[in-house]
C-alpha cells in the first residue's frame, strides 16, 4: 500500500478554501498515509486549456509536471477538474513534445482525485467520519465523465452519513460554473446553476457536497445570493470530521 | 416564438431564457427523450461494445469516404439512380430545382430532412414557383407559422402542445374536437396532407445513412410519411450527405441498432424504408398490377462545407449520423433551445456543425456555448469527444485572435505568474488581502470588470486571509510545536 503521497491542493482550495486542503491532509493521515506538499505548486493550467489558450495552457502544465515530478510519490488532488486535466489533457498537450508527453503520461499514471485515491487505491471507504445533517451530493462533471467518479464518493458519503444522504434530483446534471464560461455567458450560466438551486432545496438537505470547490463556490455564490440557507461543504471537509466543516 | 430572432447571439440566448413557455416545453419533451435513451439503452445488451463498433465503422468511412462514395454512386447508378454532386448549398439546391423543371412538377412533397433546411430548399423551390409542402408533423407545424426546426429530430421541440392546437386553429380552420387530443391533431394533420401525396409530382426526402455496397438509402421515420414521399410521386429526390454512408449492409444494422435508441429510446423506429433504385419492370407488382416506386430516383450529394474537414483535427464530427442525443442532454440546450444558437444545427453538435461548414469566424460564439460538461460525450452512439471539439475550435479562435482582447492579455499575465513561484505568491497575497478587505461576511457581492458578469447573479468568495500553502506544516514541525 502506497504510504506517501503528494498533495496538489490546487490553485482554488489554496487561495480560497485553505480548510479544504487541511481536511484532505487529515483524511489521508488518518488513513495512514504521510502527505507531502511540493512547495512552489500552483495553478494546473485548466483555465487556459478550457479557454482555448494552448501555449499559455502548456506553459503552466510543464511547470507542474516539473513541480510534482521531482518525486515519484503518487499526487493526491482535492479536485475531479484538476485531476482530469492532468490525467487526460496534460498528455494530449504535448503531443508534439515526445519527452515532455513522457512525463506526462507518467504523472498521469499516478495521479488521483481525493476520494478515488482512497476508495480505489487505499481500499477505504469508511473514514470513521460521522457528519451531523441531510447531505446532497452534486457529482462534478469532471470528476463524473473524465475520470469515471462515480461510486467512489458516494460510497464514501454513504459510510459516513448513511440514510441522511439525501436524494439530490439530476445530481448528475452541470451547475453551469464551467470556469470562464461562468463570465463568458453569465445568463445561461446562471439559469443552469437556478436549476441546481431548485433541486438542491426540494432534496430537504442541510449541505450540499461535492468533489470540487469550484462547484462548490458557484453553487454557494448562488445559494448564498438566493438566501437558501443550505451549507457547501467539500467531500474532504465531511470526511475529516467536524473540526474541518 | 415565430418572431423574428434577435441578430446577435446573446440577443437570442436572453430572448430565450426570458420565455417560460418555451422552457415549459423544451423540459417535458427533454426530459423525456433523455429518460428514453437512458431504458433502451439499459435494455440493450453490450450497448457499450455496440457504440465502439459503430464508431469504428463510422470512422472508417470517414478515413475512406473517396473509395466508398466511389463504391455506393456505381451501385446506386447500376440500380437506375442519376447521381447529381453538389458542392454548394446554392449547387444543392439548383440542382433540385432543375430536377423539378425538367419533369414539369408544380407540387412537391417532402419528408424530414435537416438537409433540405441546410440547403434552403423550400425557398429555392417557390422561388421557381414550385410549391412544397412539409409532411412530417413537426415540420408541417414550423411550415404553416413561417417557422425553424428548433430540434434535429424534434423540429417543434420549442412548441407545446396547446400552441399547435391554437395554430391549427388559427391557421387551418380546426375545430375544438379536431385539436382535443393529440391523435385528433393527427389525424387533422394527416387528412390535409393526404391529398398532396396524392398530386404531388416529386418527392424529396434526406438519407439517414447510405450503403455503399449496395447502392441502397436507408430512411427512418416514425409517421409513414417519409414511405409515401419516396414511393408515390413519379420523381424522388433524396438529399445525401456525403459524409453518410456505411460500407455495408451489416454495418446499417449495427448503428441501425443505435440510432433511434439514441434519438428517441425507441428499439426500432416505426418505418425502416431501404430504396434500392427507382421502380424497374418486373419488381413485384402493386395492386394495380403495376411495380411500386418512383419513375426516376435522382440522389443529390451534398458537399457543402464537409470534404474540407477531411483530416483535420474536426473530421471527427463527420461521424455524426444526427439522432440529436447530444441536444437532449445538454444543459445550455436546455435551457436557450435550438433557435438560440442561430445556426440549421443547434446544440453540442451544432456547435462544431457550424462552424465546420460554415467557418469560425460566422459562428465564434458557438464553441463558447458550453461549460463542457461532457454528458453530450457520454450519450453519442458514435462516442463524438464533443467537449473535445469544442476546445479544438476555442483554440483555433484564439489562434485567429477572435477571443476577447482581455482575456488574451489576462491569460498571458496568469500563466506568467504561474509559473513564477515568487510572483505567484506576492499576487496571490496581494489579491488576498485586497479581497479580505472588500469582503463581508467572507463574500463579495461586486467583482470589478468583467468580472462583475459571476456577480450580476451570484456572490463570489472572499480570498482566505491565509492560503494553505502558507499555513500548512509538515506532520513532524506540527507534532514538535504542540
Amino acid at each position: 500500500m502506497t504510504k506517501r503521497v503528494q498533495l496538489f491542493v490546487t490553485c482554488l482550495v489554496d487561495r480560497f478554501y485553505p480548510g479544504v486542503g487541511h481536511a484532505t491532509v487529515a483524511v489521508l493521515e488518518r488513513a495512514g498515509v504521510e502527505v507531502t506538499v511540493p512547495a512552489d505548486q500552483t495553478c494546473c493550467g485548466q483555465p487556459a486549456f478550457n479557454g482555448g489558450f494552448l501555449d499559455d495552457a502548456r506553459a503552466m502544465a510543464r511547470y507542474t509536471i516539473d513541480v510534482l515530478s521531482k518525486s515519484a510519490d503518487p499526487v493526491v488532488v482535492p479536485s475531479g477538474s484538476c485531476a482530469d486535466m492532468i490525467v487526460n489533457h496534460y498528455p494530449e498537450l504535448f503531443a508534439d513534445d515526445p519527452a515532455c508527453q513522457a512525463k506526462a503520461r507518467d504523472l498521469a499514471g499516478r495521479t488521483y482525485e481525493l476520494s478515488q485515491f482512497l476508495v480505489d487505491v487505499l481500499g477505504i471507504t469508511d473514514t470513521g467520519a460521522h457528519p451531523t445533517g441531510r447531505l446532497a451530493y452534486h457529482a462534478s462533471c469532471h470528476g463524473l465523465r473524465g475520470l469515471g467518479l462515480r461510486d467512489a464518493p458516494r460510497a464514501l458519503l454513504s459510510a459516513a452519513a448513511g440514510d441522511r444522504v439525501a436524494d439530490l434530483p439530476d445530481a448528475e446534471t452541470c451547475c453551469g460554473f464551467g470556469g470562464l464560461f461562468a463570465i463568458k455567458m453569465p445568463h445561461v450560466s446562471n439559469a443552469m446553476l437556478q436549476s441546481k438551486i431548485e433541486a438542491i432545496e426540494s432534496s430537504g438537505a442541510d449541505a450540499v457536497v461535492a468533489t470540487d470547490v469550484s462547484c462548490l463556490m458557484h453553487i454557494g455564490g448562488g445559494l448564498r445570493r438566493h438566501g437558501t440557507p443550505v451549507r457547501t461543504l467539500h467531500i474532504a471537509e465531511v470526511l475529516a470530521g467536524p473540526d474541518h466543516e | 416564438m415565430s418572431d423574428a430572432q434577435p441578430v446577435t447571439f446573446h440577443a437570442r440566448v436572453d430572448k430565450a431564457l426570458a420565455d417560460t413557455a418555451l422552457h415549459q416545453a423544451l423540459s417535458t419533451t427533454m426530459n423525456r427523450l433523455a429518460a428514453n435513451r437512458t431504458n433502451a439503452f439499459a435494455a440493450l445488451p453490450d450497448a457499450d461494445a455496440l457504440r465502439d463498433q459503430a464508431r469504428r465503422i463510422r470512422a472508417h468511412t470517414i478515413a475512406n469516404l473517396d473509395r466508398y462514395l466511389e463504391q455506393f454512386t456505381a451501385a446506386a447508378e447500376r440500380r437506375g439512380c442519376r447521381i447529381h454532386w453538389a458542392e454548394s448549398a446554392a449547387d444543392a439546391a439548383a440542382t433540385v430545382v432543375g430536377i423539378a423543371k425538367t419533369s414539369g412538377v408544380s407540387l412537391a412533397v417532402k419528408s424530414k430532412s435537416m438537409l433540405s433546411e441546410e440547403i434552403e430548399l423550400n425557398h429555392a423551390l417557390e422561388a421557381a414557383g414550385i410549391r412544397v409542402v412539409e409532411t412530417d408533423l413537426g415540420e408541417f407545424v414550423v411550415q404553416i407559422a413561417h417557422d425553424r426546426p428548433s430540434h434535429i429530430i424534434a423540429p417543434i421541440i420549442h412548441r407545446r402542445r396547446e400552441d399547435v392546437a391554437a395554430l391549427f386553429r388559427d391557421l387551418l380552420g380546426a375545430t375544438d374536437a379536431d385539436v382535443a387530443t393529440i391523435p385528433a391533431m393527427t389525424a387533422f394533420a394527416r387528412k390535409t396532407l393526404r391529398h398532396e401525396f396524392i398530386n404531388a409530382g416529386m418527392g424529396v426526402s434526406g438519407v439517414n445513412l447510405a450503403v455503399a455496397e449496395t447502392g441502397s438509402l436507408c430512411l427512418v421515420t416514425n409517421e409513414g410519411n417519409g414511405r409515401m414521399t419516396t414511393t408515390m410521386p413519379r420523381v424522388h429526390v433524396a438529399l445525401l450527405g456525403l459524409e453518410r454512408l456505411v460500407p455495408t449492409a451489416g454495418d446499417l444494422a449495427v448503428v441501425l441498432q443505435l440510432l433511434a435508441r439514441s434519438a428517441t429510446g425507441q428499439a426500432m423506429p416505426v418505418y425502416t424504408n431501404l430504396l434500392t433504385g427507382p421502380r424497374r419492370r418486373g419488381d413485384s407488382p402493386d395492386s394495380r398490377g403495376e411495380p411500386d416506386g418512383p419513375d426516376e430516383l435522382h440522389v443529390v450529394i451534398v458537399d457543402n462545407g464537409r470534404s474540407k474537414l477531411l483530416g483535420t483535427e474536426l473530421a471527427e464530427i463527420l461521424y455524426c449520423v444526427r439522432c440529436g442525443a447530444c441536444l437532449n442532454v445538454c444543459p445550455v440546450y436546455r435551457h436557450i433551445g435550438g433557435h438560440a444558437y442561430g445556426g440549421v444545427y443547434p446544440g453540442p453538435v451544432g456547435s462544431v456543425v457550424m462552424p465546420g461548414l460554415e467557418g469560425l469566424h460566422r459562428w465564434a460564439e458557438l464553441p463558447q456555448a458550453s461549460s463542457l460538461c461532457g454528458a453530450c460525450r457520454d450519450v453519442c452512439p458514435v462516442r463524438i469527444d464533443l467537449p473535445r471539439l469544442l476546445l479544438k475550435l476555442r483554440a483555433q479562435a484564439v489562434q485567429g485572435h477572435m477571443a476577447p482582447a482581455w482575456l488574451h492579455a489576462g491569460m498571458k499575465a496568469y500563466s506568467a505568474v504561474a509559473t513564477r513561484p515568487m510572483a505567484w505568491k506576492m499576487m496571490g497575497n496581494l489579491v488576498g488581502r485586497l479581497g479580505a478587505g472588500l469582503a463581508t461576511h467572507g463574500w463579495l457581492s461586486r467583482l470589478p470588470g468583467p468580472l462583475g458578469a459571476w456577480t450580476e447573479s451570484r456572490d463570489f468568495p472572499a480570498p482566505a486571509a491565509k492560503s494553505f500553502t502558507n499555513s500548512w506544516r509538515p506532520k513532524a514541525d506540527r507534532k514538535r510545536r504542540s
